[in-house]
């Protein structure tokens, strides 16, 4: 029972990192929220200890994704800012 | 300004609460500033110089003593100090200024950090910190800092590597077409590029561990500096809206339309 317990714990602190990383999601229209509570409660009552894993490693590719997303937006958006000066640029 | 007598860094990051980079900019009605009544985050550029930071020490390992982070800022400022402890910092120094205080400008944020680095009991040997806020896009804190204290400096940093034995640095830096490789002698300032690393995002677990790490509270007054700023904001305005573009039919049409706006062809 002690296993239950740590797949419990694990569970649960990845929801809480997908809902505090849900809070910066870009598309208003996209209900990151509604959406992570739905998922999460559609395997609650998963036994067998490998579509446990499985399910838990869907959440972190998830949390991995979203990551990559906020990331990767940030630093398009810099890079247009900021772009670096060419030696093609005309003088004005 | 005294480096540390042993081989070690004593590494300090300034990072400054700015609005949030995605928040779209409004212009108050009185065009004297814009509406801060929105999201506020750390500065993209503070965050890649704490990135820059801790990734120094995953590389340096015991080399680096310390990494200190440090903001000048109101209350809420502290939030961007524990995003920077959660990031790999240890500890933190918060600069606190009233809320009704006019925002300080780069020379007094440059006198204040001059301040605190000659305050610091063990030195400072590296200061990292962004080239410029995306709020007032001066670029000048880094610069002012090291010739307030007098120091070697390295803007626009894409790569970092600091001989802490030999106590130089060689930073390559990204100028007009190009890049420019210096030697440093430490101590020294360096403000980050874009370029310069992926900052990592602040874990959950990270960001409740760094609720432990200290942050010490200072006054201006402590500091012995003033922050009253020595420039006045006369007007703010938005850019000039975008005219529509036009749609041609034909090449030739597009070729008399750049005649037209007097663009001449250039011999191929």
């Amino acid at each position: 029972m002690a296993a239950a317990r740590e797949t419990r714990l694990r569970v649960i602190a990845l929801y809480k990192e997908l809902h505090r990383l849900g809070r910066d999601y870009p598309d208003p229209a996209y209900n990151f929220h509604k959406k992570l509570r739905g998922l999460f409660e559609k395997n609650r009552n998963l036994t067998d200890p490998g579509e446990i894993e499985k399910a838990i490693k869907m959440g972190e590719y998830i949390r991995n994704e979203t990551l990559a997303l906020y990331s990767l937006r940030k630093y398009r958006h810099l890079k247009r800012m900021y772009p670096n000066p060419s030696p093609a640029d005309p003088t004005p | 300004m005294r480096p540390s007598a042993v081989r070690l860094l004593n590494i300090l990051v300034p990072v400054k609460r700015t609005v949030d980079y995605a928040v779209k900019i409004r212009v108050n009605p009185d065009q004297k500033g814009v509406d801060l009544n929105v999201k506020h985050s750390m500065n993209p550029f503070d965050e890649i110089a704490v990135e820059e930071a801790v990734r120094l020490r995953e590389r340096l390992k015991d080399e680096v003593k310390s990494i200190k982070v440090v903001t000048i800022g109101p209350t809420k400022a502290a939030e961007t100090l524990r995003t920077a402890l959660a990031m790999g910092a240890d500890s933190g120094i918060h600069v606190e200024v009233p809320d009704s205080a006019p925002p300080p400008e780069p020379l007094g944020i440059a006198k204040a950090l001059r301040a605190v680095i000659q305050r610091e009991k063990e030195g400072v040997d590296l200061v990292i910190l962004g080239k410029q806020a995306i709020d007032d896009d001066a670029s000048q804190t880094g610069q002012m800092l090291a010739g307030l204290l007098d120091w070697a400096q390295a803007t626009f940093a894409s790569k970092v590597d600091v001989d802490p034995k030999a106590k130089t640095a060689n930073v390559t830096r990204e100028i007009d077409g190009g890049l420019e490789e210096l030697k440093c002698q430490l101590p020294l300032v360096v403000t980050t590029d874009l370029r310069l690393n992926e900052p990592r995002y602040a874990s959950l677990p990270n960001i409740m561990k760094a609720k432990k790490k200290p942050i010490e509270k200072l006054t201006p007054a402590d500091l012995k500096i003033d922050l009253t700023p020595l420039l006045e904001t006369v007007k703010v305005t938005e850019p000039p809206k975008r005219k529509g573009g036009g749609k041609v039919e034909s090449v030739d049409e597009l070729i008399a339309k750049l005649k037209e706006a007097g663009i001449t062809p250039v011999k191929s």
